[in-house]
C-alpha cells in the first residue's frame, strides 16, 4: 500500500518538476543507452560470427594454407613443393583423424560473362565433391560433378545465385525464378555448361525480413509497393559471407588444372599447386590430434619442409571473443561510470527534495508514519526517478542502435536483447536504491516536531 | 487511571547557554471523553505542553502516560503508531499536503494506518460528509478557503476514529463566523464522547470548553470549572494553583 502509494507520489514528484528531473536521469539514461547499446552491439557481432561461421562450413573446418618456409629452412625454399594433390592423397590415406579433405584451385581474376552481361565479382574455383560437405552447400537445382567430369576435365559448371543474377537476372527483376541448367557462360573466354545451382544462402535478418515483406505483400500493405526495402553496403545486411557464397562458381578441379593452370598462367610453367585445401576432423573434440596427425603426414610429403600451416576456425572464433570480450568490458565501463553519476545526481536531487519537503514529511509523522515508512518512500521514489530514467534510455538506446544501423551497415546488425534491457533497468532500480538510502534515512530520523516547525 | 497523565513533566530547551523551561514541572491528568482547553499567553508553553501530550514530542524530565503506554520509554515507532490511531491533530495552519487532493490527505492517516484501498476511500468519504466537505474532493488544498482548509484537517484528524483530538489554534487564521463553525465541530466531537483538547490564547473560546487549563511561564495555573472542582484527581495534581485552591 505504502509502497505503490510512494510509487504514485514518486511520479509525480518527478512530473512537478520536469526539467530537473530530467537533467537528473541524464546520467541513468547514459547508462543504461550505453549498457543496451553496448549488449546489442556485441549481439550483432556474435550473431554475424555464428551466421558467417556457418556459411564458411562450421567450426570443425581447418584450412591448409601456404606459409613461407621457417627461417632456419631458408635454404630449402627453392624445393618447397606448395600444398598438392599429393598431400590430399596422402591425408586421406595415412590420416585417420581427417574424415574430409577438399582440395580447392581458385581462379583469381577470371571474367564470367554470358553474352553482353558479365558478373564483376565471382568465386571461381576447381573442387572434388567433397567441398560440399566441406562448405556446407546446398545443391538445389540439377546435379553436381561426377568422376568422368572430373576425369575428362569437362567444361561443366555449378553456380550460386548470385552468378545467375548477374548473368541472368535476378527473379526480383525479371518476375520470375530462372533456372540456368543446360546454359552455356564464358569464363575467360572458355564456354562451361551450367549442370548445377545452389539453393541462395542468407542470413536470418534478411530471412526474416523477407518473410516480413512478403506477409505484408500478402496482405496488400502499400509499403510492398514502395519499392524494394533498403539495401546496405555489400548489397544487403544478410552478410558477406553469403554474399560471397552466392556468387561461387566451381567446375571440377581437373577442369580448373587443365584448361587454367597446366598452360602455367603467366610463367609458362604447369603448376600444380592447390591453392588451398581445406580438412575436417573426425571428432571436433580431439583438434589437436587431427591436426598434429595432419602435420606428420605432410611433412613426409613435404621432405620436411614446413612450408605449409593449420588455420582453425576456432582461432578466428577466439580473435573475435577477445573483440567480444574488449567491447564488453569498455560498454560496461562506460555504463559504470554513467550509472555512477546518474546515482549521484539521484542522490543530490533527493536530498534537495527531502530538504524542500522537511514540513510534508513532519505532517506525515504527525499522522502516524513511522521512521521505516518515511524511510521507505523515499527509497521508493528514488528507484522511480531512476526507473523511469531506465525507461528512458532504453527509448534512447532503441533509437541508438537504430542510428548505427543506418550510419554502419555491416553484417553485424546490432540486435537489442530482452536480458540487456532487463539487467540495465534492475541495474538503474539498484542505482536508485542505493543513492536514495542516505536521503532516505536522513528523512527518517527527521523529530516529527522539528520537522512541523521548519519554514 | 486516567487516560492522560504527566507528572512532573519540564521541557527544556538550551539556546546558547541560556535554558529556556518551556515546561516546568507540569503535573496533569486528563480523564477519556473530557473537553478542555488549554490557555495562556503567547510563549507560555502551551503548544510545547500539547505536542507532549500528543506524542509529538518527549519530555526532557518526568513521565507521561497515554492510555497507559509510558510515552517517554517508547521508541519513536511506536510513538507513531499511537499518533496514528489514538490521536488525530488539528493545526493552526492547517498543514496540508499541496500535492494531494482533499480525499487523499484524508486518506493519509490511513494508508500508514495499512487500511486497505476501498475502505480508505469510504472511510475518507465519510469523515468528509461529516464535515459537509463530500463535494470538494478532489480540490487541492490551495483551491479551498481557510475554514473548508481546516474541515479537511479536521476529518482527517477524525479518519482513524481517535479516541483524543487535539487542536492547536485551530481558529488562529479563521475569521470569527468560520471559527464559530469549527468550534461546533469540535463540540459535536466531544459529545460524541471523544476526547478534545484545545489550545488557544483566546478566553472567548476557552470559555466554550467545560475545563480549562491555564498556562504561564511554562506552569500550570488552572482554572477549574466549579462543577469539577470536587473531584479527587485535581486535588491529587500537585500544582501550585491546585495547591491554593485547596487551601
Ligand atoms: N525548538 C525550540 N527551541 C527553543 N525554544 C523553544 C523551542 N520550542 C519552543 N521554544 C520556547 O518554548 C516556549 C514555549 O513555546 P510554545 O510554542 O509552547 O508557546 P505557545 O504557548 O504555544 O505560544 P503561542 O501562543 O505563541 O503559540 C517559548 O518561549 C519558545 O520560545
Ligand atoms: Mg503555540
Amino acid at each position: 500500500m505504502i509502497i505503490l502509494n510512494s510509487i504514485v507520489i514518486g511520479l509525480k514528484e518527478i512530473w512537478a518538476h520536469k526539467v530537473r528531473s530530467l537533467l537528473t536521469m541524464m546520467g541513468i539514461i547514459l547508462g543504461v543507452t550505453s549498457l543496451v547499446g553496448m549488449a546489442a552491439i556485441i549481439k550483432g557481432m556474435e550473431n554475424g560470427m555464428k551466421e558467417a561461421m556457418i556459411a564458411m562450413g562450421g567450426v570443425d573446418k581447418v584450412l591448409t594454407r601456404d606459409q613461407q618456409v621457417p627461417a632456419w629452412q631458408d635454404h630449402l625454399a627453392d624445393q618447397a613443393p606448395g600444398i598438392t594433390l599429393v598431400d590430399v592423397h596422402a591425408l586421406k590415406r595415412s590420416a585417420p583423424l581427417i574424415r574430409l579433405v577438399s582440395p580447392e584451385m581458385s581462379l583469381d581474376d577470371v571474367t564470367i560473362s554470358r553474352g553482353d552481361k558479365r558478373s564483376d565479382y565471382s568465386e571461381c574455383v576447381g573442387v572434388w565433391p567433397s567441398v560440399l560437405e566441406m562448405n556446407l552447400h546446398t545443391l538445389e537445382h540439377g546435379r553436381f560433378f561426377n568422376d568422368l567430369d572430373e576425369e575428362q576435365a569437362r567444361p561443366v559448371v555449378v553456380i550460386g545465385t548470385g552468378i545467375r543474377d548477374e548473368l541472368f537476372g535476378k527473379p526480383s527483376e525479371v518476375g520470375r525464378e530462372i533456372v540456368p541448367l543446360g546454359e552455356t557462360i564464358q569464363i575467360d573466354g572458355q564456354p562451361f555448361v551450367i549442370v548445377g545451382m545452389f539453393q541462395e544462402y542468407i542470413g536470418e535478418q534478411e530471412a526474416k525480413e523477407r518473410a516480413r515483406a512478403k506477409l505484408e505483400a500478402a496482405q496488400g500493405t502499400s509499403k510492398a509497393a514502395a519499392g524494394p526495402k533498403r539495401q546496405r553496403g555489400w548489397g544487403r545486411r544478410g552478410g558477406w559471407a553469403f554474399w560471397r557464397k552466392n556468387y561461387t562458381i566451381y567446375m571440377p578441379l581437373n577442369t580448373a588444372w587443365v584448361r587454367f593452370r597446366s598452360a602455367g598462367r603467366g610463367t609458362g610453367i604447369p603448376d600444380p599447386r592447390l591453392t588451398d585445401m581445406d580438412i575436417k576432423v573426425a571428432d571436433f573434440g580431439r583438434m589437436e590430434d587431427a591436426i598434429q596427425q595432419a602435420r606428420n603426414v605432410m611433412l613426409l610429403t613435404h621432405q620436411g619442409i614446413e612450408d605449409f600451416t593449420f588455420e582453425t576456425q576456432e582461432n578466428q572464433i577466439e580473435n573475435i571473443n577477445k573483440q567480444i570480450r574488449n567491447a564488453r568490458m569498455s560498454g560496461g565501463f562506460i555504463a559504470g561510470i554513467s550509472l555512477l553519476v546518474g546515482g549521484i545526481g539521484i542522490m543530490n536531487i533527493m536530498l534537495a527534495s527531502i530538504n524542500e519537503r522537511v514540513r510534508e514529511i513532519g505532517i506525515c509523522k504527525a499522522v502516524g508514519a513511522t521512521g521505516p515508512n518515511i524511510f521507505l518512500q523515499i527509497l521508493i521514489e528514488s528507484a522511480v526517478i531512476a526507473v523511469v530514467g531506465g525507461l528512458m534510455g532504453l527509448v534512447v538506446s532503441e533509437l541508438f542502435v537504430e542510428l548505427i544501423g543506418v550510419l554502419t551497415p555491416s553484417q553485424n546488425t546490432p540486435m537489442i536483447t530482452r536480458e540487456a534491457e532487463a539487467v540495465a533497468v534492475g541495474f538503474s532500480a539498484l542505482v536508485g536504491v542505493i543513492a536514495g538510502i542516505l536521503p532516505a534515512i536522513k528523512a527518517a530520523r527527521f523529530s516529527p516536531i522539528e520537522a512541523l516547525r521548519y519554514e | 487511571m486516567a487516560l492522560l497523565e504527566l507528572r512532573n513533566v519540564s521541557k527544556i530547551y538550551h539556546l546558547g547557554g541560556e535554558e529556556i523551561r518551556a515546561l516546568d514541572d507540569v503535573s496533569l491528568d486528563i480523564g477519556a471523553g473530557e473537553f478542555v482547553s488549554i490557555i495562556g499567553p503567547s510563549g507560555s508553553g502551551k503548544s510545547t505542553l500539547m505536542h507532549i501530550l500528543g506524542c509529538l514530542d518527549t519530555p526532557s524530565h518526568g513521565t507521561v502516560t497515554l492510555d497507559g503506554i509510558q510515552v517517554e520509554k517508547a521508541s519513536a515507532s511506536e510513538l507513531a503508531r499511537v499518533r496514528n490511531r489514538k490521536i488525530g491533530f488539528v493545526f493552526q495552519f492547517f498543514n496540508l499536503l499541496p500535492k494531494l487532493n482533499v480525499v487523499q490527505n484524508v486518506e493519509l492517516p490511513m494508508i500508514y494506518a495499512g487500511v486497505s484501498g476501498s475502505q480508505r476511500r469510504e472511510q475518507a468519504l465519510q469523515a468528509l460528509e461529516m464535515v459537509e466537505l463530500g463535494n470538494r474532493l478532489k480540490n487541492r488544498p490551495s483551491q479551498l478557503s481557510g475554514g473548508q482548509q481546516q474541515r479537511v484537517a479536521i476529518a482527517r484528524a477524525l479518519v482513524n476514529n481517535p479516541r483524543i483530538i487535539f487542536a492547536d489554534e485551530p481558529t488562529g487564521n479563521l475569521d470569527t463566523h468560520t471559527g464559530e463553525v469549527i468550534l461546533a465541530l469540535f463540540r459535536r466531537l466531544s459529545q460524541e464522547g471523544r476526547t478534545v483538547i484545545l489550545v488557544t490564547h483566546n478566553p472567548e473560546i476557552a470559555a466554550v470548553t467545560p475545563r480549562r487549563i491555564e498556562i504561564r511561564n511554562g506552569r500550570i495555573a488552572e482554572k477549574v470549572d466549579a462543577r469539577l472542582a470536587g473531584l479527587d484527581r485535581l486535588a491529587a495534581s500537585a500544582t501550585p494553583a491546585a495547591a491554593v485552591a485547596g487551601a
